[in-house]
């Protein structure tokens, strides 16, 4: 097969030809028999990976299943994502792990890589059994108990050390339980208006600090999940600055959305479509984030994909779950907050979306650089489309996006998995 | 006029005065032997109420009647208030029954806010959450007004929890768009951390606030705070922010004191200051009637008062 017309990292344009799912020649004006597919001068990244994204399968599949949620990815250019334990039943045994393994590759239309609990149940009481784990088909290397906090320190500890053994990482949730009870939004200048129970950005802050010491301590590596606040940002920066072992990625929509929307959107006061965990910043909050994520201190863009069904939304805010699907609109709020502001160029996009995920999670056959030899998992994308988006054309089974009727830039026009188009011309395969 | 009465912020100035005056004048009606108007009649009034309130139901739904309503009692309680469906599912029964108004008191801040999603008809705040109780604003700045002459510059001093007080924030905002400087008391932690955002000056010390005050509005200590650490023990809490006869007498000779309601006697407020001649308890409450006579008559429409 020939990809034609594409422009590798925003480069001049070339065609790329594709032989047993690897890439075997990049060249302009490529010939030959086979299938043609035109690029249309679309620029071409390696397939994106996500380090977060809930499936909600098992347990949760009025929400999303591996299939619609794999579905969601490819077509927002991802080959990729990590499937986050929190489901029912947790996924803290290597049976589940499997499980959801196995559906992904069933369902093939991008790589499902699971993530395991860290405590049993997500209870923050008993390590699971992380070292089965890791042995499963699964290859399990990066735990996390998402969606809560492991807010004990001796078993945060343990954890860190005892991952260490097959190369995995910690994935930390960040928000210390009892600064956060029922929390509602960022605390803050809209909160107080609001009179919703404020999250204080010290809830987060906090932990990460105790954490990156800990790390530090017994030599381990640490991951921090939605990064969400300038001054997480500062205890990252100097963890770093120390040579500490210390990853961390963002969401799109804290790249992008403020707090100010749960008083004053479109949509009306109080809507939880803005409800979600860690919660929207403020507009310095962001500004600190697009910097981070410019400069390396923050490594990764990381969707946090959280499917809901309406009716856990359409509620008064406080009884209204937290979450944001993503998948589908994440590259596009990249390109607005980071490329078209000049922040990030696409070899910047492929690093932050690709290659950075893919090393931490340690996926070898993903993140690659677009070059011959490498497995040929690649996402075409059309960065000077505009158009307002369209919850129903979603492939998720799910429509909580807080980016409905907003025109974003950008389109992804084709992804490949080792060759095979999962996504043309915009629509699944 | 505006459609919803949600928060105080939604009154400018003209509306507030209009309000405030439609209310002194449906206050000589109620003084007739028969107060009744036909003014709404034939409209629907349904008291949406997810909260216990006695107090303010029958507060409105004595307004609702004087004005010729038809009142509806929906009390929520008990059914699933923590399921979201049931506010949507509620609203659209509402809707089908063609309420004109729907007065929601919620225990969610923001309720009324999504209920006005779902209705067509005017929806009035009658508490949600912690954030706002709007005709309870109101209603403190008519009795104010009638005790002051009026409240343009005066001294009001707000005591209390106003991190957890829906009747402070509709106050605060309320008050600064009629034009009085506000000054909240609190121990800092029963304040917001963006306090210094509000239209308002902030003070730790009751004690120096007080000899500044024109009137001087006592919150209620809610039993549950008592136990969370905002503050060390009830007796510390009424010592330091309670007005007792001692810090009543710092008072100037016309300031009144304002609660409302109900009142934990000997916390917050002693008894001798609560059943004071300058204690405006009482009218606060009948006061209460007139001023949601004046909001539904003029949330729905109403014509000349007769």
């Amino acid at each position: 097969m020939i990809i034609k017309n594409v422009r590798v990292l925003g480069g001049e344009p070339v065609d790329i030809r594709v032989a047993d799912g690897l890439i075997a020649e990049i060249a302009p004006g490529l010939a030959g028999d086979g299938e043609v597919v035109d690029g249309g001068g679309a620029v071409v990244l390696p397939g994106l990976v996500d380090l977060h994204t809930h499936l909600r399968e098992p347990g949760r599949e009025d929400a999303e299943t591996v299939q619609t949620g794999t579905q969601s990815a490819a077509r927002g250019g991802y080959t990729a994502v990590h499937a986050m334990a929190n489901t029912s039943p947790v996924a803290d045994t290597a049976g589940v792990v499997e499980q959801v393994w196995r559906l992904g590759r069933e369902h093939g239309h991008c790589d499902v890589q699971p993530v395991g609990a860290v405590t049993v149940g997500l209870e923050g009481r008993h390590l699971a059994e992380l070292g089965a784990m890791a042995d499963s088909a699964a290859r399990v290397r990066v735990f996390s108990d998402d969606g809560k906090c492991v807010s004990d320190a001796v078993l945060m500890r343990r954890a860190l050390e005892y991952v260490k053994a097959f190369d995995g990482v910690v994935a930390q949730h960040a928000q210390e339980p009892r600064l956060t009870e029922s929390a509602q939004m960022n605390e803050g200048v809209v909160s107080g208006r609001l009179g919703l129970t404020g999250w204080p950005a010290v809830a987060e802050e906090a932990v990460i600090a105790r954490d990156c010491l800990l790390a530090a301590h017994v030599g381990s590596r640490l991951h921090v999940c939605h990064v969400s606040t300038a001054g997480s940002v500062e205890i990252l920066r100097w963890a770093k600055s120390k040579g500490w072992n210390v990853t961390a990625e963002v969401t799109p929509h804290h790249l992008l959305l403020t707090d100010e929307l749960v008083e004053d959107s479109p949509v009306g006061a109080y809507n939880p479509i803005y409800k979600v965990n860690p919660p929207l910043r403020t507009r310095a909050d962001v500004e600190a984030l697009r910097v981070a994520l410019a400069d390396g201190t923050i490594d990764v863009v990381a969707t946090d994909h959280a499917p809901h069904p309406v009716e856990d939304k359409e509620t008064e805010w406080s009884a209204a779950a937290m979450g944001m699907v993503g998948l589908e609109t994440a590259l596009s709020v990249v390109q607005e907050a980071m490329v078209d502001t000049g922040l990030l160029d696409w070899a910047g996009v492929a690093e932050r979306m690709s290659a950075a995920p893919a090393r931490i999670g340690r996926l070898p056959g993903h993140g690659q650089p677009i070059e011959v030899g490498a497995p040929a998992n690649l996402t075409l994308y059309d960065p000077s489309a505009r158009t307002p988006v369209e919850p129903a054309a979603f492939a998720s089974k799910s429509r909580n996006t807080p980016y409905e009727g907003m025109t974003l830039p950008g389109r992804v026009v084709a992804t490949f998995l080792r060759g095979r188009p999962t996504v043309l011309e915009g629509k699944l395969t | 006029m505006i459609r919803h009465l949600i928060s105080a912020s939604d009154l400018g100035k003209d509306d507030a005065l209009l309000i405030l005056d439609t209310a002194e004048e449906l206050a000589r009606v109620s003084e007739r032997s028969i107060k009744k108007l036909p003014t709404l009649r034939g409209r629907t009034v349904v008291n949406l109420f997810f909260e216990d309130s006695t107090r303010t139901r029958i507060s409105f739904e004595a307004a609702a009647k004087r004005l010729s309503a038809d009142v509806i009692n929906f009390s929520a309680k008990g059914s699933s208030v923590s399921k979201g469906e049931s506010l949507k599912d509620t609203a659209l029964t509402l809707e089908a029954m063609g309420a004109d108004a729907v007065v929601i008191r919620h225990s969610a801040s923001g309720a009324p806010h999504r209920l006005a999603n779902w209705v067509r008809g005017s929806v009035v705040n009658a508490g949600d959450g912690t954030h706002e109780h709007p005709t309870q604003a109101l209603l403190d700045a008519f009795s104010m007004r009638r005790r002051l002459g009026g409240l343009e510059g005066r001294r009001i001093t707000i005591v209390g929890d106003v991190l957890h007080s829906r009747v402070a924030r509709s106050n605060v905002l309320l008050l600064a768009t009629l034009g009085a400087e506000v000054t909240l008391v609190a121990p800092p932690t029963l304040l917001p951390v963006s306090v210094d955002t509000w239209p308002c000056e902030v003070s730790y010390d009751l004690d120096s606030v007080l000899p500044k005050s024109d009137a001087v509005m006592m919150l209620r200590v809610q039993k549950e705070r008592m136990n969370a650490a905002y503050f060390p023990s009830e007796r510390e809490y009424s010592r330091r922010y309670g007005l007792d006869r001692d810090r009543f007498a710092k008072m100037p000779d016309q300031a009144i004191v304002m609660h409302p309601g109900p009142m934990n006697r000997g916390m917050e407020i002693a008894a001798e200051v609560a059943d004071s001649p300058r204690s405006t308890i009482v009218e606060q409450v009948a006061n209460g009637v007139t001023i949601r006579m004046a909001v539904l008559y003029l949330l729905l429409g109403g014509e000349t008062v007769a």
